[in-house]
C-alpha cells in the first residue's frame, strides 16, 4: 500500500512498487488527463508535479511518491483558472490536445520558478515536451502571456 | 482507400424528425431534424433503406439547444468546430447554444474517412444547405403561427423575428418546424459573405475546456468496468508468423489474466491485425511487463532480407535509366542531346512513421452477438467493415464510437488496432483495451514508402529549359491491399509528380518498379513528400546552373497563366478525386502564392554571410502553398530561423485553424526534412521510440508566419498542403547558406541539426 496526496486529496493505492506512477494514475485511479506518449521520459506527455517539481510519471516508480504530493492536470486549478490554462485558450494553442496536459504542467512549473522567461529559457525548459501537431510557436507565445499573471514562489 | 472518387453533388434535404432516427445516433428528444441525401443514391431515409445516404444533420430541441453531428474525426485540424460553425452561421444560431455530437460509424453519412484534406472541401456546401434549410423551416413555422406572410419574418440570433418586433425562439418553433416539409435545395437563400457571423472567423475549438482541464477522451483513455488491458508482441518481419512462445512465464506475472496467440496472417496485409501474441492483464503495466517474457520464436520469411540502405541503392540505380512513361510531350531525350547545358540530380526520402503523440488504441466489448468499439480512428466505417469481415459478423453487428484522436496523420485510418481489440474481446468475453506502446507504434506502422527520384534538364544558350525528364520509384500503397503491386500507381504519381505544373514543349515523366517489404501506408501529404522535395530541389539546382534566381526559374517553368490538364499529355491524373472543372490546376494561383511568400518574407533580400533563404511552391489537395525558409549554417550546424508560407485554399471557414494547420504541417515537414528516418535491417525496423525516431522539438522550431490568400474560390484542402514544400525550401536554403546540397533526406545524416 502506497500513500500519497493526489491533487490535494489523501490517496492510497495497492500497486507493485516499481509500477510507474503514470499507470497508477491512469489505470488504477482512472484519471486519464495525464497521457502516455513514450514510457521513457523523452516526450513529456505524462508530466505531473511532485511537491511542485515537474516529473515524468512514466519513468517514476510509484514507490518514489510515497508521502509526497502529486498534482496532475486535473488539479492544476479549479475550472481552468491557472494563468497557463487561460493563456492556452487565449492563444488557441491546442490542436489534437493530447500532449497539452504535459505541456501545461511543464509550463506551469517553468513559470513557478521563472516568471519572465526568455525565448531560450522557454526552449530549454520545454524541449522535453514533444508536440507532433506543431503547436510550439503558440506554446511559446502563451507562456509569455501567462508569465504576466504568475507569482513566483 | 485514400482517394475516393467522391464527386460533388447537389444535395436533397429531408425532414427526418418523425423517423425514429435519433435514438440510433445518440441524440434524444424531439424537434427539428434535417438530413441530407446525395442524389446519386435513392433519396430514401436511412431508417427505411439500408443504402439511403444520410450525410449530415442538425437537430433543435424544444429548449432551443442545437445539436450538430460531426461525422468526421477530430485529430487536431479543428473539424468539430469548423463544420458546425458553417451550419450554425446559415442557421442564424447562437454559437453558445450549439452542441457538437460525434457521429457513429454509419454508411448513411457517406464517406467518414477523415483524410485527404477534404472535410471542408466536401461538406462546406452541404453544411450551408442544412443550416439554410433549417432556418427556412423555422421561419415558415413562425409565419404560420402568427398567420403572416413568410416574407415578413426573419431568423436572427436564435429566434425568428416578425417585422412588428415580436419574436419566437428556435426552441419554441422546433416542434412546429419539424412537421414541415423541407424546402427544395434550389429554393434556399444563402447568406451573403458580408453577413457571415461565424464563417471566416477564428472561433475557439469546441474541445478547448476539456483539453485545458484534462477531461478529453482519446482512444487511450477509454475505461470500462472489468476491462482487461492488452499488450501485443507482433511479428517483427512482415510475413513472419508465431512459431512458439513461453505462455507460462507471461501468465505467472502478477495481474495477468490470459495469454492469447493472435491469428496467423498472410498477404495482402490490408487493414488486418498482425500475427503475434497478446497478454491480457488488469492494467497496462502488467501486460507490458509480461509481454517481455514471451520468448517468441518466429517463422522465416523472405522479407527478413530487407535492408533499407541496400534497397535504396537499388532504387537509386534504377531511376538513372528510362522508365515507364506516365506523361510525355515532345521528345525530351532528343532535346536533351541538343542542349547547351544539362543538369541532373537524384534525390531520396527514407521510410517515415507517423509517430502520433497518442499511439493507436482501441477498446472492444462483445456481448449478445454485438461488437462495440471505441477507437481513435480516422475511419469508423473501415473499422466497422474490417472488424465485421475478420470476425465473420455483419457490419450491422459492429458499432463504432469515435473518440478524439491524439494526432492521426493517416496512421489512424488503418483500423488494424481495432481488429486486434475485437478479436481479443470476442475471445475473452470481457471488455478489452489494446494499448499500443510507442515501440509498437514505431515498429509496426504503415510506413511512408522509401523512394528515389531522378531529374534531368536541358538548357539552351539563354539558360531556358528546353527539356525536362523526371523519374520516381517507390513501393506502392497498392501492395498493402493487393499483395502483388510492384510499381507506383497513377493516383500516387498524381501527388506532385505527373501533375508537375510546367508548360514545356519537351517533357517526360516516368516511373520504375519497386517491391514492398513492409506495410506501406499514407502519411500526411503522402507521395507529395518525395515529389515536392525532389522537384523543389531540382528547380533550385537548375536555377543555379542558369544563373537565375529560384523564383525566376519557377516562373519560367510554370509559364503563362493557364489551367493545366496533365491528361492531355497522357497522364492519368486523379486530381484528388475532383474534376478539373471544379478544381483546375491553375498556374496563376500557384505563381501568386510564390510571389506572395517572397513579398511577405523578404526572401529576396540580402542576408548575413552564413544565412540564406530557400523557397519552393507546390499544389496538393487542390490547394496551393509556397514556403520560404531562412537558415543559418555554422560549422556544419543548421539552424532554421524562420519559415513563411502563403496558402491559397480558396474560401476559408476558420482562419485561425487554417493558420494552426499551416504551422503544424510546416513543422511536420521540418521534422521530415531534418530528422525523419525509419530504416530496416534483416526485415526489422531499427528505431523504437522518440530517442531514435526523432521529431522536431521546441528548441529546433523556427519562427513561423502564415499568409492566407484571400479567395472566394471553392474550399480546397488545408491539413496537408503545408507539408510538401518545406523540405525543398530548407534544403535550398542550406545550399545557399553553405554550398552544401542535401539530396538525400534527412538533413541530420549530413549535418548537425
Amino acid at each position: 500500500m502506497i500513500t500519497f496526496t493526489l491533487n490535494g486529496k489523501p490517496t492510497k493505492v495497492e500497486a507493485e512498487p516499481e509500477m510507474p506512477l503514470l499507470w497508477v494514475i491512469r489505470d488504477l485511479l482512472n484519471m486519464t488527463g495525464t497521457k502516455y506518449g513514450c514510457g521513457l521520459g523523452v516526450c513529456g506527455a505524462c508530466t505531473v508535479h511532485m511537491d511542485g517539481q515537474p516529473i515524468r510519471a512514466c519513468a517514476t516508480p510509484v514507490s518514489v511518491i510515497a508521502g509526497k504530493s502529486v498534482t496532475t492536470i486535473e488539479g492544476l486549478s479549479k475550472d481552468a483558472s491557472h494563468p497557463v490554462q487561460q493563456a492556452w485558450a487565449e492563444h488557441n494553442v491546442p490542436q489534437c490536445g493530447y500532449c497539452q496536459s504535459g505541456q501545461m504542467m511543464s509550463a506551469a512549473a517553468l513559470l513557478a520558478s521563472n516568471n519572465d522567461p526568455s525565448d531560450s529559457d522557454i526552449d530549454n525548459y520545454m524541449q522535453g515536451n514533444l508536440c507532433r501537431c506543431g503547436t510550439y510557436p503558440r506554446i511559446k507565445a502563451a507562456i509569455k502571456t501567462a508569465a504576466k499573471f504568475v507569482e513566483v514562489k | 482507400m485514400f482517394i475516393e472518387q467522391l464527386q460533388h453533388h447537389d444535395s436533397v434535404m429531408h425532414n427526418i424528425s418523425r423517423r425514429g432516427f435519433l435514438k440510433t445516433l445518440g441524440i434524444a428528444g424531439s424537434g427539428l431534424v434535417l438530413g441530407v441525401t446525395l442524389p446519386s443514391f435513392s433519396p430514401a431515409y436511412a431508417a427505411e433503406s439500408g443504402n439511403g445516404e444520410m450525410n449530415l444533420f442538425v437537430s433543435i430541441d424544444e429548449s432551443g439547444e442545437v445539436n450538430i453531428i460531426c461525422h468526421r474525426s477530430e485529430m487536431g485540424q479543428g473539424i468539430r468546430t469548423s463544420l458546425p460553425q458553417v451550419l450554425a452561421d446559415e442557421l442564424q444560431a447562437d454559437w453558445e447554444r450549439v452542441n457538437v455530437v460525434q457521429g457513429l460509424a454509419n454508411a448513411s453519412y457517406g464517406s467518414q474517412n477523415t483524410d485527404g484534406s477534404r472535410s471542408v472541401r466536401h461538406f462546406y456546401q452541404t453544411m450551408r444547405e442544412m443550416g439554410a434549410s433549417a432556418r427556412t423551416m423555422l421561419e415558415q413555422a413562425a409565419a404560420e403561427k402568427w398567420g403572416v406572410p413568410v416574407e415578413e419574418v426573419k431568423a436572427i440570433d436564435h429566434k425568428v423575428v416578425h417585422q412588428s418586433g415580436k419574436s419566437l425562439g428556435f426552441g419554441e418553433l422546433a416542434a412546429a418546424a419539424s412537421k414541415l416539409t423541407p424546402p427544395d435545395v434550389a429554393s434556399l437563400v444563402f447568406k451573403n459573405k458580408q453577413d457571415f457571423k461565424y464563417i471566416g472567423k477564428g472561433l475557439t475549438i469546441v474541445d478547448m475546456h476539456d483539453i485545458q482541464t484534462g477531461k478529453t477522451q482519446f482512444g487511450q483513455d477509454v475505461h470500462m468496468e472489468g476491462m482487461l488491458y492488452a499488450s501485443i508482441v507482433r511479428a517483427p518481419v512482415v510475413g513472419a508468423n508465431v512459431l512458439s512462445f513461453d505462455k507460462d512465464a507471461a501468465l505467472k506475472t502478477p495481474g495477468v489474466a490470459d495469454v492469447v496467440a493472435m491469428p496467423e496472417r498472410s498477404f495482402p496485409v490490408g487493414f488486418n491485425s498482425l500475427p503475434g501474441v497478446a497478454v491480457l492483464a488488469s492494467n497496462t503495466w502488467s501486460a507490458q511487463q509480461a509481454a517481455k517474457k514471451l520468448s517468441i520464436e518466429w517463422t522465416q520469411h523472405e522479407n527478413q532480407s530487407h535492408d533499407s540502405g541496400a534497397f535504396l541503392a537499388t532504387l537509386q540505380e534504377r531511376v538513372k535509366s528510362k522508365g515507364k512513361v506516365q506523361r510525355s510531350v515532345g521528345d525530351a531525350y532528343a532535346e536533351l542531346d541538343k542542349a547547351e547545358n544539362t543538369v541532373q540530380a537524384s534525390y531520396s526520402v527514407p521510410y517515415l512513421a507517423h509517430a502520433t503523440m497518442e499511439p493507436p488504441a482501441a477498446t472492444a466489448v462483445f456481448k449478445d452477438g454485438q461488437m462495440e468499439i471505441w477507437a481513435c480512428t480516422q475511419t469508423p466505417q473501415s473499422t466497422q467493415n474490417t472488424v465485421a469481415q475478420v470476425l465473420g459478423l455483419e457490419p450491422s453487428q459492429v458499432k463504432v464510437n469515435v473518440t478524439l484522436l491524439g494526432g492521426g496523420f493517416g496512421r489512424k485510418s488503418k483500423p488494424d488496432f481495432s481488429v486486434e481489440a475485437a478479436i481479443l474481446a470476442k475471445h475473452s468475453g470481457k471488455p478489452v483495451k489494446v494499448v499500443w506502446s510507442r515501440e509498437n507504434d514505431i515498429q509496426h506502422g504503415y510506413y511512408h514508402a522509401i523512394s528515389a527520384q531522378h531529374y534531368q534538364a536541358g538548357l539552351n544558350d539563354k539558360g531556358q529549359v528546353s527539356s525536362w525528364i523526371q523519374r520516381s520509384a517507390f513501393p506502392s500503397i497498392g501492395w498493402t491491399f493487393s499483395g502483388n503491386t510492384n510499381e507506383p500507381q497513377s493516383w500516387e504519381l498524381s501527388l506532385g509528380f505527373g501533375d508537375v505544373p510546367f508548360q514545356l514543349p519537351h517533357l517526360s515523366c516516368e516511373s520504375h518498379e519497386a517491391t514492398a517489404h513492409a506495410r506501406i501506408g499514407w502519411i500526411r501529404s503522402v507521395c507529395n513528400i518525395q515529389h515536392a522535395f525532389a522537384l523543389g530541389s531540382f528547380v533550385d539546382e537548375v536555377a543555379v546552373a542558369a544563373d537565375k534566381s529560384t523564383p525566376q526559374m519557377w516562373l519560367e517553368l510554370i509559364g503563362e497563366d493557364a489551367n493545366i490538364d496533365p491528361g492531355q499529355q497522357g497522364f492519368e491524373f486523379s486530381n484528388y478525386g475532383e474534376t478539373l472543372e471544379r478544381f483546375p490546376l491553375d498556374t496563376k494561383r500557384l505563381k501568386h502564392c510564390l510571389n506572395e511568400v517572397i513579398a511577405k518574407s523578404g526572401a529576396d533580400k540580402p542576408t548575413a554571410a552564413n544565412e540564406a533563404w530557400g523557397v519552393s511552391v507546390h499544389r496538393s489537395f487542390v490547394s496551393y502553398v509556397a514556403v520560404a525558409a531562412k537558415v543559418k549554417v555554422d560549422n556544419n550546424k543548421v539552424t532554421v530561423l524562420e519559415m513563411h508560407s502563403a496558402i491559397d485554399a480558396g474560401t476559408v471557414v476558420n482562419p485561425d485553424r487554417v493558420k494552426s494547420q499551416q504551422e503544424g504541417s510546416m513543422i511536420f515537414g521540418l521534422s521530415i526534412a531534418l530528422l525523419g528516418e525509419i530504416s530496416f535491417k534483416e526485415g526489422k525496423v531499427q528505431q523504437s521510440n522518440y530517442h531514435d525516431y526523432q521529431v522536431l522539438r521546441m528548441n529546433q522550431c523556427p519562427e513561423i508566419y502564415t499568409h492566407i490568400i484571400d479567395s472566394d474560390a471553392v474550399p480546397g484542402g488545408v491539413g496537408e498542403p503545408g507539408t510538401p514544400p518545406v523540405a525543398a525550401a530548407v534544403a535550398n536554403a542550406i545550399y545557399h547558406a553553405s554550398g552544401k546540397r542535401i539530396r538525400d533526406l534527412p538533413v541530420k545524416n549530413h549535418m548537425q541539426v
